[in-house]
């Protein structure tokens, strides 16, 4: 894997040169030494620092870099150039808490030391005198770094090597996290009111619980009596028409979801131009073997088993699994997106995953090991899981979304940014129980901490804008009245019983009760479901078909397309980071710039006409504003594909030429020697 | 004549077929009717309905099924037809029809009791393929008239002027008038000033066919050049000509920019190689002074016809959803794409980034070659981006260079094991629609173009792509006796248009050859399985995206024209500030 300047690259790679060695670089830059300080956070402190620390610049083919100063504070690893920040690129999409040589710690997934040309995982407790000589770190955004350690003074790399190691690597305890010490300085938008704001649109029986915070045993025993409620609904009025769905019996668990992914990561987490060839050649094997998107189909699959159920069959669903808080949350709220068209707005979106994870007590403390256990089984990417299969959704049906693929992007970076209550915690009864603990005025009531729907903590108005997908197809208004009456069925139906089920504390209880409602519903389900286990790929596909041949309604059900060669790869958070492919000038940049042209022309207008209005200019809309003149038009034939993530421009407008194509294509077989011209001989002239 | 709505398949029965032939009568005769037809359906299952059989097309309706179901193919498209097994008891006799566009049909009819009417099996065998009968082809009947006549698109002469040629270093000779030089090449020829027509001749006899290196395109500023040529004779004992390293150094001075020049052979080194056996092989260093030998390891067309070979198997009709992904690349199908594309890459790099001229060759220089060429110059110039550029480069690089049309499509030609056969232009206009993939922005047309002239690729119901070279379509008279394709597109092309282009001028594009940016091309591979069908087309959705586009700048003009009226009538009453207003937008899209 490993070969950037190794001499003992094999010699049928093709090694790379360094044009320019460090030392040469280093006598060059040796006069200024300015100290130089990240802009911290509220609450924010440095740890530890080293200086010169090198920095190599991923997207060279030589060993070159950038020298600067590294530091590590209690909430991200940053690197901070010696070098004059080069004429400012205006980035229209920038994070205001993190930078590009920003790492937050929760965000670092491996880091790797190079000892004696030869790379090794780092573990916490390493090592306590050898530091490596270089240090590489994979991020779970997957990016990765890579810096030299060999020029600064012995002592400084060994302290920021293993500050860096410990504070990134380290089991700790939840109230080390960043987000506590962030804290301080509290945020007028808290979760909570969030989630009222959400809730209050679709009023489901959930937001009761949402809203009701201040007891838990309260929350349970609702919970309690209303599941009994639900069963016995179900028992006696319509027992006829329900359908209990064991996931954990039908899908991947989540050790199989968390190895799956770590296989899949690896191919995007590249380090240098060889490696990316050379990973290029058996790629789709390589993919397929990961089984990742087999996992993402298996998903979308069981969700449209569960929408017929629900749309087709007219059937009840539970679905459990044993904790009810992993695939419970996948299937379920992906029925709902598919069911729902207000789940397709960016705010129902919202809303979903508040009410159906968050609330839903997805354990994303333990699932996304936020606290660097040790202990493997816990950790899985489900949410990120969900997300990859709402990407498929919305890569198929586009003008069904109100948000985009990077509003999808920028979501699954958010949940390893420490900054955030949301997806700190296992469970609302675990944050309040934390949140009592952790504050410091006992009297005042619980701490507030930002909650990531608060995306101005990330980005600007303008950044914002990025989030919404410009094909999306609004209703139109006066459809409204129409829409009333129909009451989504599933609603009530789908995210109870499976979802906020567990609470952590009374863990055998809940499962004794879930255990024993299985069984009383297996016995009186009766066989109205007439899906066989067999084959509910096929009838499911028959279910798709009749959809298909209906007229398409981007405000009705929605259907993914489950075929192999229609489920693809999440391109723009897999290989935003990979200057290998990027397509300057390309990319889907190119058409939404256009779109977004002409929308800004038509806002433009009706505001000048609306300036010339006095009497309608007096009473402000307060609907929100989206300005669509993000880019120059002119400059989005420079940008790359993988905008607005990575920026490219400061890189030639060279192409990328591939190497090491003869490996790639061995065609072994006679066709490959036989002539051209197969009847005729050459003629011998 | 009968147009059956919601047949499959939407691109077929989209053709030009429904909307012409019906005006054209005399011309479609009835060969073959029967009313109890079943298609055997990879998809649905069997199908009952009636079958017609024209000399131009095969029609199948089905008349027990909701919602209506056909199929409309060219009698061109087929490739093979056989009986399956022999009669049943019944009576009832099976054929398979073995389709170029990635499909294979299968019947079970009655076999007729009237023993003088011929069965639907011969009918097909003699109008499928005519030229194994003697019979011309259906193009030669085909007599609709088209507001524009598409033979006068490419204009050579026209095209170098364009190109800002004839120049002080390239002249356009005219040895080549009466295809003498070289029968595969066309009549115009661009040559470097200080080659003399005699020179040139000696230069043929040195080249494989006598496909001298001439010019395809110059940079309009560097004066690079990307030349043309097919191997050079050398054989086993190393064969030399004085007046082809001439020739050579000559396009190398042209260009005053460069003291290099690259020769790309699309070759594998070691097929290279071995063609010195057989008197071809390639430029050796000592001869070419100054020129670099770049070996691009591009396939021959018998690897590319087996790899477009398991890729039907792996696409038709079923896909093995949890192998679909090692099955794809077990067809190298998309490595193959990947391997030509970065050929075109490096070569238009070396032009445009090294400001150096190439020579680009194969073996013969009709199959390979003409893929890289034109890939190339679809990188470097945004005009061959345009509907009628490309036409023009298809007519330029591709036809009147002779690539083999004839022989690697079979038009009309029963024998479909011949081993000349290959899917070559096909894999180049893949090649097309994956940068159009890379640049959505980039290109005048859209995916229902390249899908159109594919399938006219085979139909045979346009003269564009008959015949093997230029001398070959002029004796046959191919442009006064058919209509070419383009007169077709040309008369709508509103069809083909991309909403979203940007005609970004003088931008060169160079797409991202990494396999991972490759993609297998679903809606033309898979159209015929309905689950990949897009859920609207794409040409349908890139038209409502056209009619959004003019909504919204009627919109724009409107708006424009009231703020116009409303300053005029009340800037005089409202000079002060104004204040804002904020108005959301996106209810617009």
């Amino acid at each position: 894997m490993l070969s950037l300047g190794s001499g003992g690259a094999k010699s049928t790679k093709p090694s790379f040169v360094s044009y320019v060695t460090p030392e040469e670089i280093k006598s060059e830059k040796d006069p200024p030494k300015q100290e130089k300080h990240p802009d911290l956070l509220p609450g924010e402190v440095e740890f530890c620092s080293a200086n010169p620390i090198l920095k190599y610049t991923q997207d060279d083919l030589s060993q070159r870099g950038v020298f600067g100063t590294l530091f590590c504070t209690n909430f991200r690893v940053t690197f901070i150039s010696d070098e004059k920040p080069q004429e400012k690129t205006d980035k229209t999409f920038k994070n205001k808490l993190y930078g590009e040589n920003d790492i937050p710690l929760m965000c670092v997934d491996h880091i790797y030391g190079v000892y004696d040309e030869k790379r090794k995982l780092i573990t916490g407790g390493l090592v306590k005198n050898k530091y490596p000589s270089k240090m590489i770190i994979h991020c779970k955004d997957l990016r990765v770094f890579q810096f030299s350690l060999t020029f600064s003074k012995e002592e400084d790399a060994k302290k920021i090597f293993q500050g860096i190691a410990h504070h990134c690597l380290e089991e700790k305890s939840l109230k080390c996290v960043f987000a506590f010490s962030y804290m301080g300085t509290p945020s007028p938008g808290t979760d909570l009111s969030f989630c009222r704001g959400f809730h209050c649109k679709n009023k489901p029986k959930l937001s009761i619980v949402l809203t009701v915070n201040s007891t838990f045993t309260l929350t349970s025993i609702f919970f309690f009596s209303f599941f009994f409620r639900m069963i016995n609904a179900v028992a006696h009025n319509h027992l006829y028409s329900v359908k209990t769905e064991d996931l954990s019996e039908s899908l991947p668990n989540i050790q199989d979801i968390q190895q799956s992914y770590n296989k899949f990561k690896q191919f995007f987490l590249i380090e240098n131009s060889t490696d990316f060839w050379l990973s290029d050649v058996k790629w789709f094997s390589s993919l397929e073997s990961s089984g990742w998107l087999d996992i993402i189909r298996q998903c979308l699959q069981k969700a449209v088993e569960v929408v017929e159920c629900l749309e087709k069959d007219n059937t009840n669903v539970l679905i459990t699994e044993e904790e009810g808080t992993d695939l419970c949350c996948v299937i379920s709220s992906l029925a709902q997106i598919m069911l729902d068209p207000y789940y397709r707005t960016l705010m129902g979106f919202q809303s979903l995953v508040q009410k159906e994870w968050v609330a839903g007590c997805h354990a994303f403390l333990d699932r996304c090991n936020h606290l660097h256990q040790k202990d493997k089984e816990y950790h899985s990417p489900v949410f990120l899981l969900f997300l990859e299969c709402v990407w498929q959704l919305v890569h198929q049906h586009s003008p069904a979304f109100q948000f985009s693929e990077t509003y999808l992007t920028v979501l699954s970076d958010s949940v390893h940014v420490p900054v955030f209550s949301t997806f700190l915690f296992n469970s609302s009864h675990h944050r309040e129980s934390v949140m009592k603990a952790e504050s410091p005025l006992a009297q005042s009531g619980p701490l507030s901490c930002p909650t990531v729907w608060d995306w101005s903590v990330q980005f600007d108005s303008k950044a914002q804008n990025f989030f919404f997908n410009p094909l999306y197809l609004e209703k139109v208004k006066h459809d409204r009245a129409v829409r009333k009456p129909h009451k989504p069925k599933h609603q009530r139906n789908l995210s109870l019983p499976s979802t906020a089920f567990k609470t952590p504390p009374k863990k055998g209880f809940f499962k004794d009760e879930t255990d024993s409602l299985k069984k009383m519903l297996r016995v009186k389900r009766l066989s109205r479901w007439r899906g066989s286990p067999d084959a509910p790929a096929a009838t499911t596909r028959e279910f798709f078909e009749s959809w298909q041949h209906r007229p398409l309604d981007y405000h009705g059900l929605l259907l993914p397309c489950l075929d192999g060669p229609a489920v693809h790869i999440w391109m723009q958070r897999y290989l935003r980071w990979i200057p290998e492919v990027y397509i300057l000038g390309g990319g889907s940049v190119a058409v939404m710039t256009k779109l977004m042209e002409l929308l800004s022309q038509v806002q433009d207008l009706k505001r000048v006409l609306e300036q010339r209005d006095s009497s309608q200019a007096a009473k402000l809309d307060h609907r929100p504003y989206f300005q669509h003149r993000l880019l120059s038009f002119d400059s989005s034939g420079r940008l790359s594909s993988s905008f607005p993530f990575a920026y490219t421009c400061y890189r030639s407008f060279k192409p990328i030429i591939p190497t090491g194509l003869m490996q790639s294509l061995m065609v072994t077989d006679s066709l490959a020697s036989q002539e051209d011209e197969a009847s005729s001989v050459v003629s011998f002239v | 004549w009968v147009r059956v709505s919601g047949t499959e398949p939407p691109a077929a029965s989209r053709g030009p077929q429904h909307k012409w032939l019906p005006t054209a009568p005399g011309v479609c005769s009835l060969l073959f009717v029967s009313k109890d037809v079943t298609y055997i359906c990879p998809f649905i299952g069997p199908v009952r309905g009636s079958l017609s059989v024209t000399n131009y097309r095969l029609f199948f309706r089905c008349t027990d099924r909701e919602p209506v179901f056909g199929l409309d193919l060219p009698l061109g498209v087929l490739s093979r037809v056989e009986k399956i097994g022999a009669a049943t008891s019944r009576g009832d006799v099976s054929y398979g029809l073995a389709c170029k566009d990635m499909r294979n049909l299968r019947f079970v009819h009655k076999e007729p009791e009237d023993s003088l009417k011929k069965s639907v099996f011969e009918v097909l065998m003699k109008f499928a393929f005519p030229v194994s009968n003697n019979m011309s082809l259906f193009a030669f009947e085909y007599k609709q008239v088209f507001p524009e006549n598409g033979w006068k698109v490419y204009d050579p002469l026209a095209e170098y002027k364009r190109q800002g040629l004839p120049n002080e270093s390239w002249r356009i000779s005219k040895v080549n008038d009466h295809y003498e030089l070289c029968d595969s090449y066309p009549a115009a020829l661009v040559v470097p000033v200080t080659i003399t027509d005699e020179e040139l001749r000696r230069v043929s006899s040195f080249r494989a066919k006598g496909r001298i290196p001439v010019l395809s395109w110059i940079h309009p500023e560097s004066q690079a050049a990307v030349v043309r040529a097919s191997q050079p004779m050398v054989g086993q004992n190393g064969r030399r000509c004085k007046e082809d390293e001439k020739l050579l150094q000559a396009i190398m001075d042209a260009n005053a920019q460069s003291h290099k020049m690259f020769i790309f052979d699309a070759r594998p080194s070691v097929n290279a190689a071995a063609n010195k056996m057989k008197g071809g092989g390639y430029e050796s260093e000592d001869a070419y002074q100054n020129a670099e030998l770049v070996f691009l390891d591009i396939h021959n067309i018998h690897v590319m016809r087996e790899s477009l070979r398991k890729l039907k198997e792996v696409v038709y009709p079923n896909i093995e959803d949890s192998h679909w992904l090692s099955n794809l690349e077990s067809t190298h199908w998309l490595e193959h794409i990947k391997l030509i594309l970065a050929g075109a890459l490096r070569i238009a790099d070396k032009v445009e980034s090294g400001k150096t001229s190439v020579v680009v060759h194969c073996s013969d220089g009709w199959d390979r070659t003409p893929q890289l060429t034109s890939l190339a110059l679809i990188m470097l110039d945004s005009h061959y981006r345009t509907i009628r550029g490309f036409q023009i480069l298809l007519e330029k690089e591709w036809l009147s260079f002779g690539h083999r049309f004839q022989q690697r499509v079979g038009h009309g030609d029963k024998n479909h094991t011949d081993a000349d056969r290959s899917p070559i232009f096909l894999q180049f206009i893949d090649c097309v629609w994956q940068m159009t993939r890379q640049f959505p922005a980039a290109f005048e047309f859209n995916e229902y173009f390249l899908i159109t002239i594919l399938d006219h690729l085979y139909s045979c119901l346009f003269g564009t792509f008959l015949c093997n070279s230029e001398q070959q379509r002029l004796k046959e008279e191919v442009p006064k006796h058919t209509v070419s394709l383009w007169s077709f597109v040309n008369s709508q092309l509103e069809e083909f248009v991309n909403p979203l282009y940007v005609g970004y001028p003088s931008h060169v594009l160079f797409p991202t050859v990494g396999i991972r940016h490759l993609q297998l091309w679903v809606t033309y591979y898979i159209r015929w399985n309905p689950r990949m069908r897009p859920q609207e087309p794409v040409h349908q959705r890139y038209k409502e995206l056209l009619a959004k586009r003019a909504e919204l700048q009627k919109r724009v003009e409107e708006l424009q024209r009231e703020a116009a009226n409303r300053t005029a009538s009340s800037s005089s009453e409202r000079a002060g500030s104004p204040t804002r207003s904020i108005t959301p937008v996106q209810t617009f899209v």
